[in-house]
């Protein structure tokens, strides 16, 4: 135990004190808040471009509609002929020119229009002219029809349903997405975490082999115990990153929308927000958020989340023993990124549309994807019994795992020189 | 004497590798032991059975007359030959951590280790990185771990590999003054030189096998085989040679002096006494060099080796 101790004090340290460690946990949120920043900056460049479009419309049919906005200025091209106009507008670098021709059929005008411009314009802007287009010609055909158009807009009704569970309870229709959020988040960061700290015992096991330090540490030192020391050390060097991160991430994040104003969130989403906060739509994601089974969700997390990161790591420790250096591992690789990309292809796409459907429920039961998918199921609500079987397989398997690679892991640290193969390692495991 | 390790029919194999067969061994306390035997014959396994790096398939080692047991690793002190430091971290750290891994208290090892780094006048390391020290710096690092917790039995595999012939003495000597304190050692190396000079008993395993074992001088006695180097000064060495040549075997010689004398390695046959040669040579003439072979621990080991091809 004593040992155990030392060994683990040794390995985070090491790994904290690396430089690139170092430089990695304070530069990652910068990197990532400067993305960000840079992200919205551009974004926010595109918005202020201002368009200038020619206006050929000799009939004057759509004066109303295009009026100059923020973002488009147009200019009346309807007393030059249209060849004259396109000359003028290509010389000025205008946006491009919109021809409406004169022509008293409407089903014959709507095809006639057209958009002259260097460059293809913008989908947005296209769909933008389209649809006020149509919309005025719809209108004046049901003019024409005798439809008077502010009756049909009292008649309009917006229908919200209101979802209630069978128990009373109110919930809003974020309430899927919330889920999926929480789920999501935890899947993701576990295959992060995993991959990141995976590797990097992996590569720590590597360096006891090349240092051939290995020798000397295991004539005092269990190979199984500098093997869990190593796993923990590196998870805990881990964790203090992964806290750093979000710490300054967040400290960061905060003090940039503060400073420049800049707004993080996508404007729609706030605009939606607006508007369900009218309904009393806040209030209800807050039920939701605090209706989600939490104190299951935070137990699960970290059983899954220890569990996952556990079974995986054995196997890299396993794989770090068996080669001579980094490029040798890349052969055993396979067997971590498979299951580890099944189970959030599998949660992304499975989980989301039938959270309970059978290739879910079977994903979360077998070891290797559990973790991820079961993680991304609970928050729509597992039954007890189902987590419980998924977490006594888990457990089951990283006794079997950690044992198998611990064998390898024995054998594999004292062995230099060969390229092992799988039938190898086979072997080793009989020893 | 008491023997301070004991192993008892061990056996190793690795899948079809058998890796030790039946192996039997005392070192007694307190001795400089020999391990010999070409690559690949099964040193370092039962190097690593003692150490309980690798576990027997069968028989056992006594340590001090009991079974090895896990806590027995803080009397054992291993310099394997396959050795290495962390390369970025700080030596007198490194030394520490490892220092506490085989149980000393981290201030006892502090206390130790200034001595230690004092007596092989290394002091002004304690802050250096292993990556900036030379291969040679770097062993004696290894040796000092090696050491630290004072272990009854001591394991240097191939000791010297690395060292210039200045530091080889001083470790030379380290090991010697450490016999002299009490320890046992276990001796494994290929330089045949080092095992004359150091070893007390030895054991050469070939094919993990075996097929050699005891005193250094008892094995010299039983592989000794009548031979004289002699260097004579006569008044006419035709006719000595004829005589000579009558009476005993002789062999070109293998040996150079520094005067015009008939040179001749002489062997004489089981029945004959060394004296019966003296007393035949000095009818001839002046002798200058009478010397028995004694069979070098070099010749005894390929000797060995060819014979149980």
């Amino acid at each position: 135990m004593r040992n155990l101790k030392l060994i683990i004090q040794r390995e985070y340290l090491a790994r904290v004190r690396n430089k690139t460690f170092v430089i990695m946990t304070f530069l990652s949120p910068i990197i990532m808040v400067g993305m960000i920043a840079l992200i919205a900056y551009l974004s926010s460049i595109n918005n202020d471009e201002k368009r200038i479009v020619g206006l050929h419309d000799e009939a004057n049919l759509f004066e109303e509609e295009f009026v100059d906005t923020k973002d488009i200025t147009y200019i009346n091209y309807s007393t030059y002929s249209l060849e004259q106009a396109i000359d003028s507008v290509d010389a000025k670098e205008y946006y491009g020119l919109l021809y409406i021709p004169v022509e008293e059929d409407k089903t014959v005008l709507s095809n006639k229009i057209e958009f002259f411009a260097k460059d293809a314009p913008s989908n947005s802007f296209i769909s933008g002219v389209e649809q006020k287009i149509a919309t005025k010609l719809t209108n004046s055909n049901l003019v024409e029809n005798g439809v008077d158009l502010t009756k049909l807009a009292d008649a309009k009704t917006k229908v919200n349903l209101q979802i209630e569970t069978f128990e009373g309870e109110q919930t809003s229709k974020m309430a899927n997405y919330i889920k999926m959020f929480f789920g999501g988040a935890a899947g993701y960061l576990l295959m992060m975490f995993i991959i990141i700290y995976g590797n990097m015992v992996m590569r720590s096991v590597i360096e006891e082999k090349t240092n051939r330090i290995i020798e000397i540490i295991i004539s005092s030192v269990k190979p199984m115990q500098l093997m869990l020391g190593k796993i923990l050390g590196t998870s805990f060097a881990g964790i203090t990153q992964f806290l750093i991160w979000v710490i300054l991430g967040g400290i960061l994040l905060f003090g940039l929308s503060a400073v420049f104003g800049l707004d993080v969130q996508p404007p729609e989403v706030s605009q939606q927000a607006v508007t369900q906060a009218a309904n009393g739509e806040i209030q209800k994601i807050i039920t939701d958020i605090v209706n989600l089974p939490l104190g299951k969700l935070i137990l699960c997390f970290l059983f899954y989340f220890i569990g996952g990161y556990f079974l995986y790591s054995a196997i890299y420790a396993a794989i770090g023993a068996a080669v001579d250096n980094e490029t040798d591992t890349q052969q055993f690789m396979f067997p971590i990124i498979i299951p580890l990309m099944l189970g959030i292809y599998v949660g992304f796409f499975s989980v989301i549309e039938n959270p309970h459907g059978i290739v879910s429920t079977i994903f979360s039961f077998i070891p290797l994807t559990s973790p991820v998918v079961m993680l991304m199921r609970i928050p729509f609500g597992v039954p007890w019994w189902e987590i419980l079987l998924s977490m006594l397989v888990l457990i089951g398997t990283i006794f079997l795992v950690t044992l198998l690679a611990a064998k390898i892991y024995r054998i594999g640290i004292l062995m230099y020189g060969k390229k092992p193969t799988y039938k190898e390692l086979y072997k080793w495991l009989k020893y | 004497m008491n023997d301070l390790l004991v192993a008892e029919g061990v056996s190793k194999s690795f899948g079809n590798f058998t890796a030790l067969n039946d192996f039997s061994l005392q070192i007694p306390q307190q001795s400089i032991f020999g391990l010999l035997g070409p690559n690949g014959a099964g040193k370092t396994t039962f190097i690593r059975i003692i150490n309980q790096i690798t576990m027997p398939d069968k028989g056992q080692v006594l340590l001090d007359g009991t079974p090895l047991q896990p806590e027995d690793i803080q009397y054992i002190g291993y310099l394997p030959e396959e050795r290495g430091l962390y390369k970025s971290m700080k030596v007198g750290e490194q030394v520490l951590y490892l220092a506490q891994l085989k149980g000393l208290s981290k201030q006892e090892a502090k206390k130790r280790l200034q001595y230690w780094f004092d007596r092989l006048e290394i002091g002004d390391w304690w802050n250096k990185k292993i990556q900036e020290l030379s291969k040679g710096m770097a062993q004696k690092i290894q040796f000092i771990v090696t050491v630290l917790h004072q272990p009854k039995l001591l394991i240097f595999d191939e000791p010297f590999s690395g060292f210039d012939p200045v530091n080889a003495n001083l470790i030379k000597d380290e090991i010697l003054q450490l016999r002299e304190e009490g320890a046992t050692i276990l001796f494994s190396t290929h330089r045949m030189e080092s095992v004359e000079e150091l070893c007390d008993s030895l054991a050469l395993i070939h094919k993990s096998n075996k097929v050699l074992d005891g005193k250094v001088a008892d094995i010299k006695q039983q592989f000794k085989t009548n031979e004289y180097q002699i260097s004579i000064q006569t008044k006419d060495d035709a006719a000595f040679l004829q005589a000579i040549n009558e009476k005993f075997t002789v062999l070109p010689a293998d040996f150079h002096s520094i005067n015009q004398d008939v040179r001749l390695n002489v062997k004489i046959s089981e029945t004959h006494q060394p004296n019966e040669l003296l007393s035949f040579l000095m009818n001839y003439g002046v002798v200058n060099h009478f010397v028995e072979v004694i069979p070098s621990v070099n010749d005894i080991f390929i000797k060995t080796v060819n014979d149980h091809a």
